[in-house]
C-alpha cells in the first residue's frame, strides 16, 4: 500500500475543531468509526482509498478530536457530520458507517432521505433488538470489551498487540466515557430511529459479521425491514469488527454496486 | 468531640464460597444468594445496636448506603433515618450519606430529609455523596455527569430548604417546573452538611469551598493529614481557616474484654477487602467519566490488571498503621489518642464491627466503647481542644454563617 498516502487536519466547524483523517481521489466516502475510536491507519480505509477520496474524521470527543462538553446525544454528532460536509462541498458522499459509526449513519441518512450517493451500516448499533441485548462495554473491562467485536482473536493481537499498550487502554477509556456522555440511556439505540428511516431514499447496503457479539445480528435485519431500500451482506468469519477481520471482502462490497 | 457509632450493615449471611467462585461480591453477584429471612433478622439487630449506641452515651449514628452487594445491607439511607428519627431521642442521625446523582428528583431527597429532621426534632445531619461506581451502574445513571449531578443536586436541595417556594429550577441535569416542598427542616438555616470521602481531591476542595466539614473515611493516618492540609489550603484560599470542627475521622474500632477476642473478631474487617470474599470488578467501581482524569492511567493499568489492588493492605499492615484498631479499652484508648493528637478531628466515628462478628459480641463491643472508651476519648478530645461543630457553634456553611437549630421548642 506503498502508494497510498494520508494526511490529517484540523477542519474548524462552528461546533468545535474535528480532526480529519483523509486519502485518496475520487468520489467522497465518509468513514464513521466505532465507539471504541480507530487506529489511524487500516487495510481497510487504503482499499478505499484505491477508488475513492476517504475521509476518516474522529468523532468529536473521540480520538484526536476535542470534546464538546455541550453535546448530548448521537444525533448532535450526525448533525456536526452533515455541516462538515457542507463545509467541505461534498457532493455525491457515500456514508460508511462502523458499529457506533453505523449508528450516526444511519442518523444522518434519515436527517438527509437524498442526501447521499449511498449509506453503508456495519454491524450498526442504534436499533434495539427485540431479543437480546447490544452488549454493555460498562460492564467489561476495555480489553475484553474489544476483544468481544473479534471472531478471530488473532486478528485482535494483529492490531492492538497481544500486549495492548496502556496509551491505548487510556485512549478506551476516554472514548468509552464520551460515549457514556451521549449514549448512556437508552443503552446504544434511539428508540425513534427506525420510525424515521422509513422516509430514506439512498441505497443502503447493511453488512453484519456472522458472529458479531456485540450488536445481534436481527438489529441488522431491523435495519432492512425499516429502511425501504436496502439489502443485507452477512460475512462468514467475522465478528462486529467487519472492517478488521475481512478488510478486502467489505471493501469489495461497498466498491459493488450491490445495494440494490 | 462529636462521637458516632458506625456499621456497614453487613449482610453476612450468604454462601461465601459463591462470592468467592464469582470472584466479585458486587453489582453482578446474583442476589439469588440474598436470604430475606437472615435479611429480616439482620435489619432487627442492627436496629438495637443503633438502640445500644445511643444507652451507652454516643453522640450520634452514622449511616450509609450501598447497592447490589452484600457488604452493606442499607439500600436506602434515609430509611433507617427515618425509623431512627422516631425510635431514638437524643443522638444525631448523620448520614453520610445520601448519594445525590443517584436522584433524578433531588426535590424528593429534600423533601425526605425535611421530614426526618422535623420527626426527628432537629437531629439531622445530611451528608451528601457521590455514591460509589457501581452504585451508578446499579441504578442505571451515567457516571460520566456525576459530579455534575451532585453538584446540582446540592444546589437544588439547598435552595429547597431555604429558599421560600415556589420557585422554577432549570438546570443542566435537573428540570424542575414548581419547586414548593410541603415538608421543610425543622433546623435553621437547613441541617448541617457533612461530607464524607475517601480519595478524590475535587470532593476535599469543593467541602473546603463550601465550608462543609469533611470526613475522612478509614484513610491511613499520613492520608487523613494530606487530606486537612488540602482541604485547610482550599479553605484558606476562599478566606476562612479549617481546624479540628470541620474534620471528621472513621477508623475501623473493635473493642471486647480481652485482646485475643478482640483481635480476632477484627479480623473480619477485612471481610470487605476481598480477604474473605471477591471484590467488585475495577470498571464496575469505576466507570469511565466516574473518577478524576488525573488517575486515568494508574485507573486502566489496574483495570487490566496490570497494577495490584491500592485498598488490599494485609490485616497486619492495617492493624500497624491504626486503619483497624483492636483489644481492650485499655489497649485501644492510647492509639485513638495517636489518631486524635496526629489529626485532630472533632468528629470521630466508630466503624464497630464486620462481616460475621456476632450480635453478641458487637452488643459488648458497643457497650464497652460506651462505658470505658467514649469517656476517655472525650477528655483527650478536651485537652486537644477538639471542639465539634455542635460545641463550638461553627457556621452551617460558608453560604449559611448561622450554626443550624431547630426553629424552635417541640
Amino acid at each position: 500500500m506503498a502508494d497510498i498516502t494520508w494526511t490529517s487536519e484540523i477542519v474548524p466547524l462552528a461546533s468545535g475543531p474535528l480532526h480529519v483523517a483523509r486519502s485518496g481521489s475520487g468520489t467522497p466516502l465518509l468513514v464513521l468509526h466505532h465507539d471504541i475510536g480507530t487506529v489511524e491507519r487500516l487495510p481497510f480505509y487504503d482499499a478505499l482509498a484505491r477508488t475513492h477520496t476517504v475521509l476518516v474524521p474522529s468523532h468529536p470527543g473521540y480520538d484526536k478530536s476535542e470534546r464538546p462538553s455541550w453535546i448530548r446525544n448521537v444525533r448532535d454528532i450526525a448533525v456536526i457530520y452533515q455541516a462538515l460536509i457542507a463545509e467541505q462541498s461534498l457532493a455525491d458522499v457515500t456514508l460508511v458507517g462502523l458499529g457506533f459509526g453505523g449508528w450516526i449513519a444511519a442518523e444522518m441518512a434519515a436527517m438527509a432521505p437524498r442526501g447521499f450517493k449511498k449509506v453503508v451500516l456495519v454491524g450498526a448499533m442504534g436499533i434495539k433488538p427485540e431479543r437480546g441485548d447490544i452488549a454493555d462495554q460498562a460492564l467489561v473491562s476495555y480489553i475484553d470489551y474489544v476483544r468481544l467485536g473479534f471472531a478471530d482473536q488473532q486478528a485482535y493481537d494483529r492490531i492492538f498487540g497481544a500486549e495492548t499498550p496502556t496509551a491505548t487502554l487510556e485512549q478506551w477509556d476516554l472514548n468509552r466515557e464520551m460515549t457514556f456522555r451521549i449514549a448512556w440511556k437508552p443503552y446504544m439505540y434511539n428508540p425513534s430511529l427506525p420510525h424515521l428511516l422509513g422516509g430514506v431514499r439512498t441505497p443502503t447496503l447493511v453488512v453484519w459479521g456472522r458472529e458479531d457479539r456485540v450488536v445481534p445480528l436481527e438489529c441488522g435485519e431491523r435495519y432492512v425491514k425499516a429502511l425501504r431500500n436496502a439489502r443485507l451482506a452477512v460475512i462468514d468469519g467475522a465478528g462486529h469488527f467487519v472492517e478488521m477481520e475481512k478488510p478486502e471482502e467489505l471493501a469489495r462490497l461497498i466498491g459493488g454496486n450491490e445495494c440494490t | 468531640m462529636h462521637l458516632m457509632y458506625f456499621t456497614e450493615q453487613p449482610m453476612s449471611a450468604y454462601d461465601a464460597q459463591a462470592g468467592l467462585d464469582f470472584g466479585a461480591t458486587a453489582l453482578m453477584f446474583s442476589n439469588k444468594h440474598f436470604d430475606p429471612i437472615a435479611g429480616s433478622r439482620l435489619y432487627n439487630e442492627y436496629l438495637e445496636h443503633y438502640r445500644l449506641a445511643e444507652d451507652v452515651g454516643f453522640d450520634g449514628i452514622m449511616l450509609n448506603e450501598h447497592h447490589n452487594a452484600p457488604f452493606c445491607m442499607q439500600a436506602k439511607c434515609n430509611v433507617f433515618a427515618s425509623i431512627l428519627a422516631a425510635m431514638t431521642k437524643r443522638v444525631k442521625i448523620v448520614l453520610l450519606g445520601n448519594p445525590l446523582p443517584l436522584a433524578d428528583n433531588p426535590v424528593r431527597l429534600a423533601e425526605e430529609l425535611a421530614m426526618i429532621d422535623m420527626i426527628s426534632r432537629g437531629r439531622l445531619v445530611s451528608g451528601f455523596v457521590r455514591g460509589g461506581g457501581q452504585e451508578q451502574l446499579a441504578t442505571g445513571v451515567n457516571p460520566a455527569y456525576n459530579r455534575e449531578r451532585f453538584e446540582e443536586a446540592h444546589e437544588l436541595i439547598t435552595r429547597a430548604w431555604t429558599q421560600t417556594g415556589p420557585f422554577r429550577f432549570e438546570g443542566t441535569h435537573y428540570q424542575h417546573r414548581v419547586v414548593n416542598p410541603w415538608a421543610m427542616p425543622l433546623q435553621k438555616p437547613h441541617p448541617r452538611v457533612w461530607i464524607p470521602g475517601v480519595l478524590s481531591k475535587e470532593t476535599i476542595i469543593w467541602a473546603a469551598q463550601k465550608g462543609y466539614p469533611y470526613i475522612a473515611l478509614s484513610t491511613e493516618i499520613e492520608a487523613t493529614k494530606k487530606i486537612w492540609e488540602l482541604y485547610d489550603k482550599a479553605a484558606a484560599e476562599r478566606g476562612h481557616s479549617g481546624g479540628p470542627e470541620f474534620r471528621g475521622y472513621l477508623q475501623r474500632c473493635h473493642v471486647a474484654e480481652t485482646d485475643e477476642k478482640a483481635m480476632a473478631n477484627a479480623k473480619q474487617f477485612m471481610w470487605m477487602q476481598g480477604e474473605f470474599t471477591g471484590l467488585a470488578h475495577p470498571v464496575w467501581s469505576s466507570p469511565s467519566g466516574y473518577f478524576s482524569p488525573s488517575y486515568r492511567k494508574a485507573f486502566v493499568e489496574y483495570a487490566v490488571g496490570r497494577r495490584s489492588n491500592p485498598r488490599g493492605a494485609e490485616f497486619e499492615d492495617q492493624i500497624r498503621n491504626q486503619q483497624i484498631i483492636a483489644g481492650t479499652p485499655k489497649t485501644v484508648i492510647p492509639k485513638i489518642r495517636r489518631l486524635l493528637e496526629e489529626t485532630r478531628p472533632s468528629i470521630m466515628g466508630f466503624w464497630a464491627s464486620d462481616g460475621f462478628v456476632s450480635a453478641a459480641d458487637t452488643r459488648n463491643c458497643i457497650r464497652l466503647l460506651g462505658e470505658e472508651v467514649l469517656p476517655a476519648v472525650r477528655e483527650i478530645g478536651k485537652e486537644l481542644g477538639l471542639w465539634s461543630p455542635f460545641e463550638a457553634n461553627s457556621p452551617t456553611s460558608r453560604a449559611f454563617p448561622q450554626p443550624a437549630r431547630p426553629a424552635g421548642e417541640v
